[in-house]
């Protein structure tokens, strides 16, 4: 049973699992999932200036902030006491691509050959973790959602405009990984 | 019309483009007025932790996964995704059809979500966002607890980035 745990999990396990966060969260005291708000109560607690966008009582939202941090805490433990620590299986034509670009090493969810703090000072580290992270603040924001809070949350209560947004990430991401992506990571 | 909990106020729609934040609604609708303290919070840590693990195991907080599925060369991703949204989907059926009610006994109220160009134009940057870092907001907080420490930096931009949407909000087509 252990071992089985251990492997990664089939899309079959794993989705139905995290579909299943939306019912739990409503039940427990009527929230809806969303992850990318937490970014928003940070600014509000940390530097709201003087926007209005930051001026609410965050006090309130505060379950999405303990909701996060268990996120991060349930990912320790997965990798900790719950992984068997394989290298990442991929399709061998990304394999063959991502060589090309230097991208060796499949040991960890994210490649160590960039998504380390050496890099950082690098065009390509740059661009990769701090201009990406930039956009999927202020595009999740502008959007009013991400993955979770419309892909998920909003697409499971049938609301068309958290369908449009959905298409809009995946074109947006598929654009960006076939057209733009490639030559970064050339770089 | 006659689903319960369903929210309709054309007052707070107009003001209000961003509906995971539940207090910015509350002037006008009677949503929980239970107080409790801070420790009732726990419970989403528990939820958040669960969700974590299968964050993980399942490898969708890879970018490797995201490249791929992007570039439509593997099913999983999509597998994923979708069994979660029908998985979801059914739930709140459930919820709706049998009047499920919190654990505290209130009515669970479910939100309309109205259009706004922001769902295009964000849409689009997020997108562009998750395909470069392999990420979106759940997977950075778990890419950090997954021991990739460095992604620290990534979720800070994402604050700096909400900010600067924040600042910029009024003149921004919406």
């Amino acid at each position: 049973m252990l071992e089985w745990i251990k492997n990664p999990w089939p899309w079959y396990i794993g989705g139905p699992l995290i579909g299943l966060t939306v019912p739990l969260l409503l039940i427990f005291g009527n929230k809806r999932l969303g992850v990318s708000s937490s970014l928003r109560h940070i600014c509000a607690i940390c530097f709201p200036g003087n926007i209005q966008f930051f001026k609410y009582d965050w006090r309130r939202e505060m379950w999405n902030l303990f909701f996060v941090f268990g996120i991060a805490a349930g990912a320790f433990l997965a990798v900790a006491f719950l992984s068997s620590h394989q290298p990442i299986n991929v399709n061998p034509k990304l394999v063959s691509e991502l060589k090309d670009y230097g991208i060796n090493d499949y040991s960890k969810l994210a490649p160590q050959d960039i998504f380390n703090w050496s890099s950082l000072f690098t065009v390509k580290g740059f661009v990769l973790m701090v201009a990406g992270g930039f956009l999927i603040g202020f595009g999740t924001r502008y959007a009013g959602g991400c993955t979770s809070g419309h892909s998920i949350m909003g697409l499971s209560n049938l609301q068309w405009p958290s369908l449009v947004a959905t298409i809009c990430f995946m074109i947006g991401g598929v654009v960006m990984a076939n057209f733009i992506l490639p030559s970064v990571l050339r770089l | 019309m006659g689903e319960i909990g369903e929210v309709k106020n054309s007052f707070v729609e107009k003001l209000n483009t961003d509906f995971e934040v539940r207090s910015l609604d509350s002037v006008c609708i009677n949503t929980s007025v239970l107080k409790h303290p801070w420790w009732y919070n726990i419970k989403y840590t528990v939820a958040g932790l669960l969700f974590g693990i299968v964050l993980v195991k399942t490898e969708v907080i890879s970018w490797f996964r995201i490249q791929e599925m992007f570039r439509f060369q593997s099913f999983h991703m999509y597998g994923v995704i979708g069994s979660a949204v029908v998985t979801a989907m059914i739930s709140v059926w459930l919820i709706k059809k049998l009047r499920v009610r919190t654990i505290y006994g209130e009515p669970i109220q479910l939100y309309k979500i109205r259009f706004s160009k922001g769902q295009v134009y964000g849409g689009l940057l997020f997108g562009f966002g998750w395909a470069i870092t392999g990420a979106c907001p759940g997977p950075l907080f778990a890419l950090i607890g997954s021991g990739t420490t460095v992604v620290i930096v990534t979720l800070l931009s994402a604050v700096a980035g909400t900010w600067v949407y924040g600042f910029f909000r009024d003149k921004l087509p919406h």
